[in-house]
């Protein structure tokens, strides 16, 4: 049996800022498995620019911030990476990980999960019609486009207005496939704004709001689609299909928390973000068990998952030091007009950052947080779901430790 | 006229108005997005990114990126001249791999390392 401090699971974003925090927390010996043959996870085939502007003041590709932050890491003595290895379960605190020696078990005084998040398939929102190929979820063909060099369609429609099939209408584009249009379910987009300017309306896509795919049509390959307004309930309004013919349709539809790993180790999860509840060191409700980055909630932005997931690293440092001064006493969080937040609980201790999402678009509203002694409003401008918000609760304001902590959007 | 300003995710909304000769823009919260605004009114620039193919052991397309935003009415005559542009390794990040790309004073730089 291998024995280590701190079991990274994840080489990503996330799993090299855990590295980071923890290291630079004292903690000198740190296996992070990696089941790719290289550091970075998506960010290796998210080639376009727009990451680090937080992290290194500059705007770089996802490659680039992946590079430019391992380099953090690479000259720290007692961080070690095993490459082509993936966890297949863990059990207490030892995971048994597949790699090219075998199965070999490895103890960890405690473990961080960075696994990243996984798309949202076809299936989860059960798409009718045949089962034709030419149906791709957006970052499956982003890794065929970027990675293997291989356009996956001529005549490319988008279902889902998510980052990724934005940035994949642009880049589909660029090398020579004809976008014809993305549809989008909700009356918003939930893209970033840039993304619909710098992604669509830069090459004339049009974007369906309140529409979806009905259905799809193809005898080997795919043929058409049929494109379906939804009412402001999302139901489908019958009579107002379209066929529109294209060769490849890509998902974008959503993502997902990867956390089967830790299913049957009885972390619990929270139904709203996918991801493990935790407390405000980003430990699960299992001892020793960390969780950061999109494997918790899924992120917007590199940088934002950079910064949680160091914190997260520095956290399980304090844990596996046996600095943590966990108090009985559990202060809930619950919230109005809110999609989801995290943490989900917190003891006491410094200032918390909570993260967070709202459940509509607003365009001028007030948040209203209250209890544990606190009662504030915090002016928002313009907020919605698809841009994750965060609001910092300093130690100084967490004076009356009873009760839960209750947030509330108000327009 | 508003414009949603691509600099950085936060994604500010612009208003720009002519005043004289004199173009004038509200609701950016740095000076880029000032930038950003009087250009794309005037000469609209973005940064382009693509893959090249490379001779490589482990990978086949090396990512790059314009070393400065060029004007929007040539992407697709840069993505054309790169179709055929093939590289051999080692690169470093930060390598120029196309120098003065279309006389546009902008180098296509790599924005990944790959030694082998």
């Amino acid at each position: 049996m291998r024995k280590t401090d701190l079991l990274i699971i994840g080489g990503g974003s996330a799993g090299i800022a855990a590295a980071l925090g923890a290291h630079d927390n004292g903690i000198k010996d740190i296996i992070i498995v990696e089941r790719d043959f290289e550091y970075g996870g998506i960010l290796q085939q998210c080639i376009h620019n727009g990451f680090g502007l937080h992290t290194f003041k500059e705007e770089l590709s996802g490659p680039a911030y992946a590079e430019k932050y391992y380099a953090l890491i690479k000259d720290k003595e007692g961080i070690k990476f095993m490459y082509n290895a993936a966890v297949i379960e863990i059990k207490d605190k030892i995971a048994i990980v597949q790699c090219a020696e075998g199965l070999i078990n490895i103890e960890a005084k405690a473990i961080v999960l960075a696994t990243g998040c996984r798309e949202r398939p076809a299936g989860a929102i059960g798409l009718k019609g045949d089962r034709c190929e030419g149906v791709y979820t957006a970052g499956t063909a982003q890794r065929y486009l970027n990675k293997e060099g291989f356009l996956v369609g001529k005549k490319i429609f988008i279902l889902g207005s998510g980052d990724i099939g934005l940035i994949m209408a642009r880049r589909m584009t660029l090398e020579g496939a004809k976008v014809i249009g993305v549809a989008e379910l909700q009356p918003y987009s939930n893209g970033l704004a840039r993304n619909i300017k710098q992604c669509l309306e830069d090459f004339d896509i049009p974007l369906y709001l309140s529409h979806t795919v009905e259905s799809i049509h193809g005898k080997g390959r795919l043929q058409s689609i049929t494109l379906i307004s939804v009412d402001d309930k999302l139901q489908k309004i019958q009579g107002s299909e379209q066929e529109i013919e294209c060769d490849c349709l890509l998902l974008s539809i959503g993502l997902i928390p990867e956390n089967t790993l830790v299913e049957d180790l009885g972390v619990t999860l929270d139904k709203r973000t996918k991801g493990a509840v935790v407390d405000e060191t980003y430990m699960t409700s299992v001892d020793g068990i960390f969780a950061c980055g999109n494997a918790l909630h899924v992120h917007d932005l590199v940088d934002y998952v950079s910064i949680e997931a160091k914190k997260c690293g520095k956290a399980a440092a304090d844990y596996i030091k046996g600095n943590k001064s966990k108090t009985e006493k559990q202060i809930n969080v619950l919230g109005n007009g809110i999609s989801y937040m995290v943490p989900q609980y917190f003891h006491l201790g410094e200032g918390i950052e909570f993260s967070f999402r709202v459940n509509k678009v607003f365009k001028q509203c007030k948040i209203h947080v209250t209890g544990v002694g606190i009662d504030k409003y915090v002016n928002k401008l313009g907020i919605v779901p698809s841009e994750m918000q965060k609001v910092l609760i300093k130690k100084e304001e967490l004076a009356n430790l009873n009760g839960e902590l209750h947030w509330e959007v108000i327009e | 006229m508003n414009l949603i300003c691509i600099n950085c995710p936060k994604g500010c909304r612009l208003t720009v108005n002519q005043v004289g000769e004199k173009i004038v823009v509200e609701g950016n919260s740095c000076s880029r997005g000032e930038t950003y605004a009087i250009n794309e009114l005037t000469n609209p620039l973005r940064t382009v990114t693509t893959t090249l193919e490379i001779e490589s052991k482990l990978y086949h397309r090396l990512p790059v990126i314009t070393s400065s935003p060029i004007p929007k009415a040539k992407m697709m005559e840069l993505m054309k001249i790169l179709k055929d542009v093939k590289v051999k390794v080692p690169i470093k990040m930060g390598d120029v791999i196309v120098k003065n790309i279309l006389d546009m004073n902008v180098d296509l730089i790599a924005s990944k390392s790959i030694n082998e």
